[in-house]
């Protein structure tokens, strides 16, 4: 057993960590302020290779493994969780064409985003349903020479500045799982209405969405796999993009944990450093062990990927696990900031903020429940 | 045309420094070593200059220990042809160091049209590697460089001095130039680039190899320690209208005697 | 005792206090000054009073300018034809430039930017910083000699009671000899103030200014001492100063020689951009505030009449 990450891994996380630190963290918080979309820091992450980590690279993509994607998530998370929603939108939009794509469709579809600047958005979760995703709505129904969709979308990622949708929808929901298909859907085709910035506790920069449509046509040849296929390829999209996100939690504790740290060895109360105080060491003491616990499970449930065995369990323990002691660990660093952690003038309160977000998208900490307890009681 | 590129390995800028127990040296053990900040636009201003003349090489050169993430693999990220490393200590002296750069960058074989370096390195703070490898080879030079334009083989470059006034030096290659933050904007390696850098070619020398030895030390340092907490400060009692003029009258002449800064 | 060489360069035909500095510390030895160019019988006096025995003056119509090279080369020539222990300069930007160049034509040492040194039974031992400061290390030279030292400026500070040197003054014909890197024009630093960030002496105002108009008094404090004007985030949110002047974890974080806060109380994220700040001056009339914790020299007094003595003071002190 080896815990070390390789060389090449210690230099990418070097990379991405400098890139976060002096580009995203200066600019987080006007960013947050202004509910801002990040589009110059993500253009330059991508010209960096840090966006599109999923693609293979015979399509052009660098090859990284799940565990090097998962190196990088936590990085840019350091620099802005916000601005790292973004980002990793792209991922979890292309991962289906990665997963469930053929050969001429990953040429197609993949291979432009590593030519240029581009963004795609994931489109699953509709108004009616969020964590019952088998309950979708959105007709894909057989137009002749092509498909039609109708419906509605729901708090869709990078919506307004999308370069390509992945829809999901049901031929006919009568099939339940069995109908559920997905499509990659031009964002410019007519028949799509694209709402207004939805104005967010948190994530503020990122661009979530509502989008409704209206007999859009989709050329036959933009379905993933064969209809009904859908749902399987959702299902081990998400295997691949639970460590993701678990990461991007990851990424945030760390900083709550390290502007932490810091504050108390610098800040004096009763005479003393607040980090003299046992009080604050028991918070740096949870912090840390916390923090310890969720990378290992992130990294497992990568490395998992990377041995190709099914990895449901452990990623949705790496999810609920790291979004959770986000959570928590962001919520001490207010309490460790006192009464500036909860002025907008630090930090953390963002943070704490942004931490919620994690605990609900990409599966809700209780639904990683119900997958663990699926997966162990069966 | 043949560039090369002097990089240092130096703690980050947040480190915490502590002596080590006899002050012979810093405790190295838990540092985290990062390219030396002013060595970024040493290796920017080469690939500018690279771009202009694509025919041009770049080759980077280190002198240090080697590292858990070595300084040199950034710089063929960001683009840099190849590399070379002289494995020593990290606390040689700017002598030496230039002597093993030197000898290093005549092991390549190829004629130096133009060397960069940073102006300092934020370990040693001394100021002197560029100075003295340009002496030693018998090549011109200017340092604390903020402006660098090239026509043919002459070289106009901005030297920044007290009050942030400006030499401007012309200079035909082959030369030294120490550059200073103000010069460039120092690219990110990208990721592809790290991948590339891999198979960049990185020959590595012992001091030996260069012709470096310990009869070569110029400088010798011991003793290193913190320096002294800061006393508590003095305050007066400027509320007595009488007596304001000889307080601040005593503060002025404090802030020159005593704290030498005005 | 050592034979030691102090190398001075001239601003405005006069030499620079660090010369003299450096003079006053090497008191014991015995001195000598190299210039480059010619110096009045004022400057020679004023050498000589600080201890210098013989002032040498090396002429050449090729170093009307400077040059690392010919400076190098006039200078090593110069030094060959004596038999001097030590080189000294000032580590100011050509100290740092010309020094490494200098020594290295005596394949010999040089111990740069130092602080404070003893010459123990005429042989150098200093003290310089390294790590920007974070810790201190004792210096020492080998080698061939003569051996090179540079002086950071007002690290030494004057010595007073010098015993006075014969001061012998006389020309030397220099050789510059091979100059490739020549200066073709000097541009002078624009005359807008240098940035919060990178200034030496820093005047902040904060809440107690009341208003933008009142600013004025410390722009007329700032001109006198060379400083840049700042504001605390209270008086940049109370609209008395731009953004771009605040000083603190949102603004600037500053790190001058001289930071001089004037009815800024010291909020945290005040003190986290400042407290790095060479020297602390404090003024406030609440004797409590927080700043003065940081201070080194606390006045507790009202601004408002407290920074127009302080600018009188400053004008006496600096001639002006």
């Amino acid at each position: 057993m080896d815990f070390s990450l390789s060389a090449e891994q210690r230099e990418i996380r070097e990379l991405a960590l400098k890139f976060a630190k002096n580009e995203m963290i200066p600019h987080a918080q006007e960013y947050d302020e202004h509910g801002k979309f990040p589009t110059e820091i993500f253009k330059k992450a991508w010209e960096l290779g840090l966006i599109n980590a999923c693609i293979p690279a015979e399509y052009g993509g660098a090859g990284f493994s799940s565990i090097d994607g998962v190196i990088i998530g936590e990085a840019l998370a350091y620099g802005c969780m916000g601005m790292n929603t973004s980002f990793m939108a792209n991922d979890l939009a292309l991962l289906p064409i990665v997963i469930g794509g053929s050969d001429e469709q990953k040429k197609r579809f993949l291979t432009p985003f590593t030519q240029e600047f581009k963004i795609a958005s994931f489109c699953l979760t509709e108004p009616g349903n969020g964590s019952d995703a088998g309950g979708i709505k959105t007709q894909i129904k057989d137009g002749g020479d092509h498909w039609i969709v109708n419906g509605e979308k729901m708090w869709i990622t990078n919506a307004g500045y999308a370069d390509l949708f992945v829809v999901y929808g049901t031929i006919d929901p009568n099939l339940k799982h069995k109908g559920i298909s997905a499509v990659v859907v031009d964002p410019k085709t007519s028949g799509i209405e694209i709402g207004k910035k939805e104005d967010k506790m948190g994530h503020r920069s990122s661009d979530t969405r509502g989008i409704r449509f209206n007999n859009v046509k989709v050329p036959k040849e933009n379905m993933l796999g064969n209809p009904g296929d859908g749902w399987n390829i959702a299902m081990s999209t998400l295997d691949h993009s639970r460590p993701l996100v678990a990461s991007s939690a990851l990424g945030g504790a760390q900083r709550a944990m390290d502007l932490s740290v810091h504050y108390a060895k610098e800040r004096n109360q009763f005479g003393v450093p607040l980090a003299k105080h046992q009080a604050i060491q028991f918070m740096i003491a949870e912090m840390g062990m916390k923090i310890e616990a969720a990378r290992l499970l992130v990294y497992k449930s990568a490395w998992l990927c990377d041995q190709g065995v099914r990895n449901t369990e452990v990623a949705s323990y790496a999810k609920a696990f790291a979004s959770d002691s986000c959570m928590q660990i962001t919520t001490d660093a207010v309490q460790i900031y006192g009464g500036y952690g909860y002025s907008k003038e630090y930090p953390v309160e963002k943070l704490m903020r942004d931490a919620k977000l994690i605990q609900i998208y990409e599966g809700t900490s209780q639904i990683q429940r119900l997958v663990m307890a699926r997966e162990l009681l069966k | 045309m043949n560039i090369f590129v002097c990089v240092k390995q130096v703690p980050d800028t947040e480190t915490k420094i502590t002596p080590t127990g006899d002050g012979s040296f810093i405790e190295t053990a838990s540092i985290k070593w990062i390219m030396n900040p002013y060595d970024e636009f040493a290796v920017e201003q080469a690939l500018l200059v690279k771009q202009a003349n694509p025919a041009a090489t770049v080759t980077v050169v280190r002198v240090g220990s080697k590292k858990d993430t070595e300084a040199l693999i950034p710089a063929l990220a960001m683009g840099a042809d190849e590399a070379a490393l002289v494995e020593a200590a990290d606390n040689l002296d700017s002598y030496s160091i230039a002597k093993a750069l030197k000898g290093a960058i005549e092991k390549t074989g190829k004629k130096p049209d133009i060397i960069l370096a940073g102006k300092q390195a934020i370990d040693d703070d001394c100021l002197q590697v560029p100075q003295i490898l340009a002496e030693m080879m018998g090549l011109p030079s200017v340092s604390v460089i903020v402006g660098f334009e090239m026509n043919g083989t002459t070289i106009k470059v901005k030297r920044e001095v007290e009050g942030g006034a400006l030499e401007v030096y012309e200079v035909n290659a082959p030369v030294v130039l120490a550059c200073n933050k103000g010069l460039n904007t120092p690219r990110y390696p990208s990721l592809p680039g790290l991948m590339k850098a891999k198979k960049k070619p990185m020959a590595t020398y012992s001091l030996s190899d260069v012709g470096v030895s310990d009869a070569d030390r110029r400088v010798k340092y011991s003793g290193f320690r913190l320096p002294p907490e800061k006393p508590a400060g003095k305050k007066f009692d400027a509320t007595d209208a009488a007596k304001q003029k000889d307080v601040v009258a005593q503060v002025v002449g404090l802030l020159r005697t005593e704290a030498k800064v005005i | 005792m050592a034979n030691v060489l102090v190398f001075t360069e001239l601003h405005d035909g006069h030499v620079k206090p660090v010369t003299l500095e450096i003079l006053g510390k090497l008191a014991g030895q015995s001195a000598d000054v190299a210039v480059i160019g010619d110096i009045g019988a004022d400057q020679v006096a004023v050498l000589a009073k600080c201890g210098a025995q013989n002032v040498h003056k090396l002429k050449s119509a090729q170093l009307d300018k400077y040059s690392p090279e010919g400076y190098a080369n006039a200078l090593a020539d110069f030094i060959k034809t004596k038999s001097y222990d030590y080189v000294f300069a000032g580590a100011t930007s050509m100290g740092k430039d010309l020094l490494p160049r200098l020594a290295t034509k005596f394949n010999a040492g040089l111990a740069s930017d130092v602080v404070n040194f003893a010459m123990d039974g005429g042989a150098f031992a200093g003290t310089r910083p390294l790590f920007a400061g974070k810790c201190l290390a004792k210096v020492e030279l080998t080698g061939p000699k003569p051996h090179f030292v540079s002086i950071r400026p007002n690290a030494l500070g004057m010595t007073e009671g010098v015993a006075a040197g014969a001061g012998n003054a006389a020309d030397v014909a220099a050789n510059a000899g091979e100059i490739r890197a020549v200066i073709k024009e000097i541009i002078k630093a624009a005359s807008a103030k240098v940035d919060l960030t990178e200034a030496n002496i820093i005047v902040t105002g904060g809440r107690a200014m009341k208003n933008a108009e009142n600013f004025k008094i410390l722009n007329e404090m700032a001109d006198v001492i060379g400083a840049t004007v700042g504001a605390s985030r209270a008086a940049v949110d109370s609209g008395f100063a731009p953004h771009a002047m605040q000083v603190g974890q949102t603004g600037k974080t500053v790190a001058p020689s001289l930071y001089i806060a004037c009815g800024v109380s010291g909020a945290i994220q005040h003190l986290a951009g400042m407290r790095t700040s060479k020297v602390i001056v404090a003024i406030n009339t609440d004797p409590d505030a927080p700043i003065f914790t940081k201070a080194d020299y606390g006045i507790v007094g009202d601004l408002f009449t407290i920074v127009p003595i302080l600018t009188e003071e400053f004008k006496k002190l600096l001639g002006k």
